[in-house]
This record gives C-alpha cells, sequence and structure tokens, in this order.
C-alpha cells in the first residue's frame, strides 16, 4: 500500500523549546493511527508539527510522497491534511453551517453528507458556534475538517471532556469515517482502551520519542506494554482482534 | 482498499452547490432593509430642502461602508482611510479638470486608482498587530497629505483642485443647486455598491473573512488564506472609498487637501462605532445620526458641536450597543408580534 504521511527524523517544538526529538514514522494509503502516551508524551506536538504550527528543527515531512515540510499551515490544509485541534476551534460568530461552508473545498465530503454522518448539527445548523454544547462542537470540528475533503485527518483527543454517551456516538461515526469511508487518520489519545478498536497502528510516545510502534490489535492485547506505558491492562480491543 | 474505492466512486459535488442553498437564506432580504432603502429614495419628495445633506450622509455612508468591510469582516483597524478616498476623489477631480468630466468614468478612474494603492499597502498590514496597523494607516494617509500640498501645480495644493466640470449624470441629468441629481446619484451608486458589498459578504469568501477576523492564526490551520483574504477585501475597501470620495469631487465639483485630514479617518470610524461594526447598515446608520446631529448641534452650539457627538459615543461605548439594542427590541416588542401574526 503506497505511502500517504512520512515523517523522516522530525525535531520539532515552540520557539526555543525542542519537544519533539527524533520522530520517523508512516502511514500508508487507508489506513488509521492511535497516537498515544502519557500527558507531556509530545502528542498533540506531532499533530501539531504535521499541521504547520510549530518550529521545525530537523527532519522532513511528506505528504503523498511531496515534501510538505516547508509549506505554510493554509498550505499543507489544501494539500490534503485535516486537523481537529484539541479545544476544537469553533468559530464562535458564526454558525454551524457557516463554520463548515466557509472552508468547504470540492471532493465528496460536503456538508449534506457530513449532516448524515452526525444529524445534530443538522438540527444545529443555524445555532451559533457558542450556543452548542461540546459533542456538538467536537462533531462541527470533524465535520469542518471532513468538507475539507483531507487525504489524512487528525483529531487531537477527539472524546476529551465528552459525557460517555456522546463519546461512543462520536467514536462510532469516527469508525464510519474511518472504516466505511476509508479516510485516513491519525487519533491522539490519552485513553488507548477507547481508541484502539478503532485504529489500524498505534505508537506510543513518550517525552518526545517513538517508544512503540505495532498494530493496534497486537497493543491492546500486550498487557505488558499498556502496563509499561500507561499503568493500566485494559481491556482495548485492537481493531481486527477476536 | 474497496472502502476508499467506494468513497471515490461518490460524485464529486462541489461544496458550493451544497452551501448556496444556505448562503441564499442568510443573504435573504428582512422586511426593514426594504424599509430603510424606501425611506432613503422617499427622502428626495419628504425633504426636498435638504437633499444636499442627504448626499454628504449618502456619501459618508459609502465611506464608512467601505471601512466595515475591513474592520468588521477581517478586522483590521484604520486611521488612514482617508487616503483612499482622497486619491479617488482627486482621481475624479483632475479627470474632470481635464475634460474629462463624465461621472461613471470619473467613479471608475477613482475605483482603480485608489484600488491600486490600496494593493499597494496592503502587504504592510499582514504583519503586526493593530497598533501597527494603525500607525502605518495613519502614516499613509499623511505622506499623501503633504504629497498632495507638495505637488500643488496638480493638485491646487491649500488652494484646492478648482475649475473641476461634471458632465450630466447618463447625458441627461445635469448636477443642479438644489442637490436633486447629486443625491440621486450617490444614493444609486451607495446602493450598487452596498449589493456588491453585501454579495461578497455572504458567500464563502465572506464566511472566511469572518473567521479570520476571529481567530487568523486558527484560520490558516484549517485552511483558509489569511494573507490572501486581507490583501483582496482590503483592495475592494480601498476601491469603495475611492469611490465615496470621487462621488465628494464630483457632486461638489471641488477637492481640497482635507479630503486627506485625519480628521476625515476618525470621523469615518466614529461614524462605524455609532452605527454599529460588522452588518454593513452600520455606516448607513452612523452616516444618518452623525450627519444629523452634526447639523442640528452645530445649528444650536456652532463652536462645540462636537462636544455632543463626543458625549453619544461615550454612552453608547458605556452603555454598550446590545444592552441599548435590546431595550429597543423590547419597546418594539409589541410591532413586531403584531407584524409575525
Amino acid at each position: 500500500m503506497a505511502e500517504l504521511l512520512g515523517l523522516d527524523h522530525v525535531a520539532a517544538g515552540y520557539g526555543l523549546a525542542t519537544v519533539l526529538n527524533d520522530i520517523s514514522l508512516s502511514l500508508a494509503d487507508g489506513r488509521s493511527l492511535a497516537l498515544l502516551g502519557r500527558n507531556g508524551a509530545g502528542k498533540t506536538t506531532l499533530v501539531n508539527t504535521i499541521v504547520g504550527v510549530t518550529t521545525m528543527k530537523g527532519g522532513a515531512i511528506r505528504l503523498g510522497g511531496r515534501d510538505i515540510t516547508r509549506l505554510r499551515p493554509e498550505q499543507r490544509a489544501h494539500a490534503g491534511i485535516g486537523w481537529v485541534p484539541q479545544e476544537r476551534n469553533i468559530f464562535k460568530s458564526l454558525t454551524v453551517e457557516e463554520n463548515m461552508t466557509a472552508v468547504a473545498r470540492p471532493g465528496p465530503w460536503t456538508v449534506a453528507r457530513v449532516y448524515d454522518m452526525f444529524p445534530r448539527l443538522r438540527e444545529r445548523r443555524r445555532n451559533m458556534g457558542n450556543q452548542l454544547s461540546g459533542g456538538e462542537q467536537q462533531m462541527l470540528a470533524v465535520g469542518r475538517a471532513l468538507v475539507l475533503n483531507p487525504r489524512l485527518i487528525l483529531l487531537d483527543e477527539p472524546t476529551e471532556g465528552l459525557a460517555p454517551i456522546i463519546v461512543d456516538e462520536l467514536l462510532g461515526a469516527l469508525k464510519r469515517i474511518i472504516w466505511d469511508e476509508g479516510v485516513s487518520a491519525i487519533i491522539v489519545e490519552q485513553n488507548a482502551q477507547k481508541i484502539l478498536s478503532v485504529t489500524d497502528d498505534a505508537v506510543i510516545l513518550d517525552r518526545g520519542l517513538v517508544v512503540y510502534a505495532g498494530p493496534s490489535a497486537a497493543l491492546a492485547a500486550d498487557r505488558d506494554a499498556l502496563e509499561t506505558h500507561f499503568g493500566v491492562a485494559g481491556r482495548a480491543g485492537g481493531r481486527g482482534a477476536a | 482498499m474497496t472502502d476508499i474505492a467506494a468513497a471515490a466512486a461518490v460524485p464529486q459535488i462541489s461544496p458550493a452547490a451544497d452551501a448556496r442553498l444556505m448562503l441564499a437564506a442568510a443573504a435573504r432580504w428582512r422586511w426593514w432593509e426594504f424599509a430603510v432603502w424606501i425611506a432613503a429614495l422617499a427622502a428626495i419628495v419628504v425633504f426636498p430642502r435638504n437633499l444636499l445633506l442627504l448626499n454628504e450622509i449618502a456619501i459618508l455612508a459609502l465611506f464608512a461602508l467601505s471601512l466595515d468591510l475591513i474592520l468588521g469582516f477581517a478586522g483590521i483597524v484604520s486611521l488612514g482611510h482617508a487616503a483612499f478616498f482622497g486619491v479617488g476623489a482627486y482621481a475624479a477631480g483632475l479627470l474632470g479638470k481635464f475634460g474629462y468630466g463624465d461621472p461613471f468614468l470619473g467613479l471608475a478612474a477613482a475605483a482603480a486608482v485608489a484600488a491600486v494603492l490600496g494593493f499597494a499597502t496592503s502587504f504592510l498590514l499582514l504583519r503586526g498587530s493593530d497598533l501597527t496597523r494603525l500607525m502605518v494607516t495613519l502614516g499613509i494617509a499623511l505622506m499623501l497629505l503633504e504629497l498632495a500640498n507638495r505637488e500643488a501645480w496638480l493638485t491646487g495644493g491649500a488652494d484646492g483642485l478648482q475649475g473641476v466640470t461634471i458632465g450630466p449624470v447618463l447625458g441627461l441629468f445635469d448636477f443642479d443647486l438644489s442637490g436633486r441629481t447629486a443625491y440621486l446619484y450617490s444614493l444609486g451608486v451607495l446602493f450598487v455598491l452596498f449589493l456588491l458589498a453585501r454579495r461578497i459578504i455572504h458567500s464563502p469568501f465572506g464566511l472566511s473573512l469572518r473567521a479570520v477576523k476571529q481567530n487568523p492564526l486558527r484560520a490558516r490551520a484549517i485552511g483558509i488564506s489569511v494573507a490572501v483574504r486581507l490583501v483582496a477585501i482590503y483592495t475592494l475597501s480601498a476601491a469603495f472609498a475611492g469611490v465615496a470620495g470621487a462621488l465628494s469631487a464630483q457632486t461638489t465639483q471641488y477637492v481640497s487637501l482635507e479630503v486627506f485630514d485625519f480628521i476625515r479617518s476618525a470621523d469615518v470610524m466614529l461614524v462605524l462605532v455609532l452605527g454599529g461594526v460588522g452588518y454593513l447598515y452600520g455606516g448607513i446608520f452612523g452616516a444618518l445620526i452623525f450627519k444629523l446631529m452634526q447639523d442640528y448641534l452645530s445649528a444650536i452650539t456652532p463652536q462645540y458641536w462636537q462636544f455632543w457627538i463626543g458625549l453619544v459615543l461615550v454612552i453608547l461605548v458605556l452603555a454598550g450597543r446590545e444592552r441599548i439594542g435590546a431595550q429597543l427590541t423590547r419597546l418594539f416588542a409589541p410591532l413586531l408580534r403584531w407584524r409575525r401574526a
């Protein structure tokens, strides 16, 4: 399967501070990756580096074989990177529909398809961004990334702060987006149990370094690895696991 | 891979088609908007002795609309918007002076010259804070003021540009002393440019501008080209301001150095704050309030009329427009209920 995203010895951070030391990883087209690790491991910085909002200190990033290391964030978005940031970044002065229309680009994902994926957003289409619940904001953030028609979608802790029932609904939608629609994705999560059942592969970061890389199903079954890196041996069922 | 193939098999639908209905709904005219424009037209009959004042209001409204495009929708603050008003006024005035007095030719030339200036200077605004933008815009207007003062052979310097002759509108309607043609002409131009601004603001481009205004860094990261949008809207705003300047030059047949004055830039900002920023009608309502107050108060206290305008501004800012708006809505609530019924 052709490589979609490739990181070669990436070092990056904020200003003078270096957070990521030497990250190399590869994601094939149509595959999904769980990015795991404790607080401060560098997960969000890695996603931000792929998006282009950190300071690159070394290495290279490729998307579909094209070097995007020197591209600005908006150019990376146009190249095919959709971003659902941790803080959701909904534009509060725009309605639900306007938030998506403002960034939509031609492709299979339209506002109408997003509404089919998240019917709740259709009901709230005329509500302003600041009138939405946390779950609705997260759905909108995902929808807004989808209407950009990305080749790769990056989701930074999409379930953080949401009620369990909303988490289930959101994970169900993410499964449909990744499994049924074939959208490549990188999902940052602190809670391995939640996300390993969604993704194909998993990477664990610790202090800016990759300390584990392998199939999600294998990690889900590896109680020792989960104990070592998260302190819990969760009942995570990896995608494809029996 | 079959999943990917299935996704790729979905027909490529333009998001524009998908969003068209929503944008059309958002851009739908509301009853009070019709009322505003009908009232503006009816003013010719209702206030036949005040047409010169009404013409000034229409020109100031267009100037304020141009500022609203950048301030209200893109968050670009400017204390030198008179620069574009001024170059537009001189462009139309000079054409009129040298025998090219067709009003629409003057408007086109003014828009083009102001747009070129706006495009060239827009790149100075892409970096820096609001304070930087205030100083840069102020500096450009001051430079143009001194340039116009120095090149008196062309501009007339402190004496102003005289001998401006403007032909009849559409070859039919001469500019008369009553101001009837002037007002209708300015109102027509204001209406056309307002429609254009309204169309732009309700387009995906307009929505993305509002996203940029709210958080440019956030907008960039989700694929909005911030620099391109700021340059585009600043250039368009400059063209609008240039047309306002041209209207002033054509309807008064005179251009003075005051077109570049800092006071003009400050006044248009004040007009916009009075009328409200970021909904297109702020410039129109603000110009109406400002000019009527100026006219009325200067008749009562010729020396101190600005004191009262300042007082209104302070009350407006302290009380908050939303609170005043809520009170007015409550006041007119029975009328709105009756209309819905």
